[in-house]
């Protein structure tokens, strides 16, 4: 074939882009691929195709597309979590004479990649899946607004996840940090495939993320069961739409900003090159504008959790509930106020730096309170210390410390000092870590009864608490402290041998986590074994306060048969104590959304196109382009979108979930 | 908001988010249209550099022309949709206000702070 | 949010509601809502690349400026298409609500062609600019207007792909509510484009040629 023929098909694609050549990558590769050809082979083997694509993929049921969030974060997890052993390990022993067993080159894409899959494919997935399957039910709603494009967001998200991994073997991912600064992105210093694979992932990624949040806010505001008006929605739902808004209200300056750069990749343009007027730093300004109000969106809703988790635990009803809801809106505005401090360093002068640094102090304040309403719903209640309630104790001890050496951080003079260290490093993994993720593992365990009808197990799911938080203790702590002493991060090989301990502690809370994260693993898997023993008939295993409780665990497809009057804020617990009784008969059809394959086919139109883009197949990318046209345009052809669930079925349904409430008690 | 179900209105479509009279698209119509030649005139009647004002009034007329759509043409009003769209209209404002405003602070003060480099892009060449 | 009808607790506690049919999803006013926050994004999407715009507004690189290059007579001629669009929008919208199928086609189909004009107009002026060496690669000034306005074109293009549908499936089947609720959804795009074109052609090329 000639030349430019395999030139026009293959774009920029030779075999030089497959990474035969390194160990490392082609372990993982077999690995990965024996792992997948064994679940493709296991699903085929059990018939499961026909059960997966129409019970699951093509799904617009809340509650599935928030399970389905939540698996594609924990599988992204397991990614992120072997980039951060690796850098670990890079870390501990590159010391002096030693290179280490990584090439800069290689360590560049995988702390790109770590950040990258954490923030986008883990957090905002766990978020997001947690949200979408906890919030329709805590308002006593059906759905979401626009179940389809529910889950639609969901698919794409998922596309923007398998173009990462696909980069892992196709070529190469981007080594240019977690949010590619301008001018290193720029054609003319990353010209391989890295950094176009960063911009595609993401940007597919991020119109699903854009559009879940649009649903989210449509839902909250319009579709809370009567009775409850704003000030009676529970914490959760309060934090989630906070979050949601500030999604909408920053993801745009993302979009704008990649789509920028990649008109300088692609077209030519001068945006943010060294050349011809472009402004490097206002990349810098136009991407920190989403990223530190970002920190926010996934932070709010775990705030949310905490506090639903607080509540519950402690016998109480919060403390201070409209403080709550007042400082979660004063934080939702304010995040949008404080961006500059993450390049306080790019000398914009005091007037600018002061406001920013200032913004940033007074960020601190409604999360103080916050933290002083749990303590104060904690004081006298009746506290169970299960499993959620240690996640969140475990949160307050050191969330604070990261809190506090966020606010040092705020202060100019003193950023200049640790801008680019590992002590910014450490400080941003301590409020992630001990703010987000342990609220993520709080949230599953509290709400997996309700998922999935039984409870974690209780033991592996101590060893995964504890191997977190001493983990993250053991591992985090020698990085506040070399940071202090001036380390920079983003470095592969020390000079300075004096300081090696401190990586080799590192690295063993390195994995201590990864015994945490297992640990979390096997109480899924050993709840599943215990299933019987652990079953939930109830509906209610930690008696709850709020609506979610009030179904059958796992819910029915439509949630709540017919839909609660809400009196109380604490509506579930209000019921309880008000002599509620089931309703046993006068159920109605009830009005349901159709499933559709609708959003697999598009999210796997733009995951060609984006691959097309990043190689260069510009025919690829032209047809996947014309063929999302045409799907999305066909789509708005079809009007036969519902169906009724028939009275009978609901009767049938409510009725064996009766038998099994008077089994129980 | 919550008490939706209930609400009559909300079978009929129309009343929830009301797509104003024939005689406010009219009216709305009109001022775009003299909101629209006016500052095309300001600027095309004088060929070259203006005066500041001229600047400050064309960004006036363009603000009020916005307002004047936004109400007449999107119809938004402090009933629609139970206020929402206008709480979500005035947050977006100030977002807005906020990363435009915010942009150029904080681009300006960078470009008078640092060195100015012909031909680079840390000042403006003309 | 105004409770009426829940006076529950006098009459004895009502824990649930007695549904209407229909009326379990929201309905269509959650329709609407997301559109209108959509929109919000999508100013957002704007007002970044106004900001980008604002910040490299006379970063030449010693390139054309804006007086050189850009044509009053031909911007004017495109904003009348534009706003022209727009009131031709509005008169469709009361027999949209009437359900009278023909006028509503027949103004849709006005404003189709007035948008058409418009992206027409502006396709022209583009390689126009190009075949003078004023092309976005020129400088960074000419990069955020290009990308500036073929963002909003682009977004016009997409309202005349959503308008050519919607001709097509009113005759399908004609104004039912669902069609409705989208042509609704249509008309708030359509002005919201016109009222970022307002930014554009005051902060764009007005005060580009008076600087």
């Amino acid at each position: 074939m000639s030349d430019t023929l395999l030139k026009t098909v293959f774009g920029r694609l030779t075999w030089e882009s497959f990474p035969i050549h390194e160990p490392i990558l082609l372990t993982t590769f077999i690995v990965v691929s024996l792992l997948g050809l064994g679940i493709v082979g296991a699903v085929t083997k059990f018939r499961l195709w026909g059960y997966l694509w129409n019970e699951w993929f093509t799904s617009v049921d809340h509650k599935k597309i928030g399970i389905m969030y939540v698996i594609l974060g924990v599988i992204m997890l397991l990614r992120g979590f072997s980039d951060a052993l690796m850098m670990r390990a890079q870390q501990a022993v590159a010391f002096g004479a030693n290179e280490g067993y990584l090439p800069a080159h290689h360590y560049d894409q995988i702390f790109t990649a770590h950040g990258t899959i954490m923030i986008f494919f883990v957090a905002i997935p766990l978020v997001v899946g947690i949200v979408n399957f906890v919030m329709p039910l805590q308002i006593g709603a059906r759905d979401v607004a626009f179940p389809f494009l529910n889950n639609l967001s969901f698919w794409l998200t998922v596309a923007g996840a398998m173009l990462v991994m696909i980069s892992l073997f196709v070529g190469e991912f981007a080594r240019t940090g977690w949010l590619s600064y301008a001018p290193l992105a720029e054609l003319a210093y990353s010209p391989d495939t890295g950094v176009d694979y960063y911009l595609w992932s993401l940007q597919i990624a991020g119109v699903g993320t854009t559009l879940s949040a649009i649903n989210m806010v449509a839902t909250i505001i319009k579709m809370r069961a009567p009775g409850m008006t704003m000030m009676k929605m529970p914490v959760f739902c309060w934090t989630a739409l906070c979050s949601n808004v500030l999604a909408i209200a920053i993801f745009p300056a993302l979009t704008a900003a990649f789509f920028l750069l990649m008109l300088d990749r692609y077209v030519g343009t001068n945006f943010f090159t060294n050349e011809l007027g472009g402004a490097p730093m206002m990349y810098w300004n136009m991407v920190w504008i989403w990223g530190h109000p970002e920190v926010y969106v996934l932070v709010l809703p775990a705030f949310g959790i905490y506090s639903e988790i607080t509540a519950t635990f402690s016998g109480k009803p919060l403390f201070g509930y409209s403080s709550m809801v007042y400082a979660t809106v004063v934080i939702t505005i304010l995040s949008y106020l404080v961006w500059l401090h993450h390049f306080f360093t790019m000398g914009a002068g005091p007037t600018v730096n002061s406001f920013f640094g200032i913004a940033t102090m007074v960020i601190s304040i409604p999360t103080g309170a916050k933290i002083f309403n749990w303590l104060f719903t904690m004081y006298k209640g009746d506290i169970r210390f299960e499993l959620p309630m240690q996640w969140v104790v475990a949160f307050m001890l050191t969330f604070v410390v990261g809190g506090m050496t966020g606010v040092l951080l705020a202060i100019p003079p003193a950023d200049f000092v640790f801008h680019n260290s590992l002590f910014l490093v450490a400080h941003f993994h301590n409020v992630i870590i001990g703010g987000v993720v342990f609220a993520l593992f709080a949230g599953m365990t509290y709400w997996f009864p309700k998922a999935f009808g039984f409870k974690l197990d209780e033991f592996w799911g101590k060893v995964a608490f504890w191997g977190w938080v001493i983990g993250y203790w053991v591992a985090w702590t020698p990085i506040y402290v070399v940071g202090l002493m001036g380390e920079p991060r983003r470095v592969h090989h020390f000079d300075d041998t004096s300081i090696q301990p401190y990586f080799v502690i590192a690295a063993i809370g390195a994995v201590i986590i990864l015994v945490g994260i297992l640990g979390f693993v096997m109480s899924i898997v050993m709840g599943f074994v215990k299933r019987k023993q652990l079953a939930d008939v109830t509906g209610d295993p930690w008696d709850g306060r709020t609506l979610e409780w009030s179904t059958s665990s796992p819910p029915p497809a439509y949630n709540f048969a017919i839909t609660p009057v809400v009196h109380d804020l604490d509506a579930w617990y209000d019921m309880k104590v008000r002599g509620y009784e089931r309703p046993a008969s006068g159920f109605r059809p009830i009005h349901m959304p159709r499933n559709t394959g609708t959003g697999v086919i598009l999210a796997g139109l733009a995951l060609a196109l984006g691959f097309g883009m990043v190689w260069y197949m510009w025919w690829l990318a032209a047809l996947s382009f014309a063929g999302l046209l045409v799907v999305a345009v066909g789509h708005t052809f079809n009007f036969n979108r519902d169906y009724f669930i028939p009275a009978d079925e609901v009767t049938r349904t409510e009725s064996k979930r009766q038998h099994l409430l008077q089994a129980g008690a | 908001m919550s008490t939706e179900p209930y609400d009559a209105a909300l079978h009929a479509y129309g009343d929830t988010h009301g797509h104003g009279s024939r005689l406010g698209y009219r009216i709305g119509s009109l001022l775009a249209i003299v909101l629209t030649v006016v500052p095309f005139w300001l600027v095309m009647s004088q060929p070259g550099p203006a005066p500041g004002w001229t600047a400050a009034a064309i960004f006036a007329l363009a603000l009020i022309q916005i307002v004047v759509h936004v109400v007449c043409f999107l119809h938004l009003d402090t009933r629609s949709e139970g206020g929402w769209t206008l709480l979500a209209f005035l947050f977006t404002a100030v977002i807005v206000i906020i990363t435009i405003g915010g942009s150029v602070w904080v681009m300006f003060h960078l470009n008078t702070n640092m060195m100015p480099m012909p031909g680079g892009h840390m000042g403006p060449v003309r | 949010m105004t409770d009426h009808a829940l006076n529950a607790r006098d009459t004895g506690t009502t824990w649930h509601l007695a549904e209407q049919e229909d009326h379990d999803h929201g309905g269509n006013g959650a329709t609407v809502l997301g559109f209108w926050i959509y929109l919000m994004s999508d100013a957002l999407i704007f007002a970044s690349l106004f900001a980008m715009f604002g910040v490299v507004s006379t970063s030449y690189a010693g390139g054309p400026v804006p007086r050189e290059i850009f044509d009053l007579k031909l911007v004017a001629l495109n904003t009348a298409f534009l706003l022209a669009s727009s009131i031709t929008f509005g008169e469709a919208m009361p027999h949209l609500e009437a359900g009278r199928v023909g006028p509503t086609r027949f103004w849709l189909a006005i404003t189709g062609l007035l948008g058409l004009a418009f992206v027409g107009v502006e396709l022209y002026e583009f390689s126009h600019l190009i075949a003078e060496g004023a092309g976005p690669q020129r400088s960074a000034f000419l990069s955020a207007f290009f990308t500036l306005v073929g963002t909003h074109g682009a977004h016009v293009t997409v309202g005349l792909i959503w308008i050519a549908a919607s001709l097509v499936q009113i005759g399908q089947h004609g104004l039912i509510q669902p069609m409705k609720r989208r042509l609704i959804c249509l008309s708030m795009f359509w002005h919201f484009l016109d009222i970022i074109w307002i930014g554009v052609f005051t902060f764009v090329y007005l005060y580009g040629v008076i600087r």
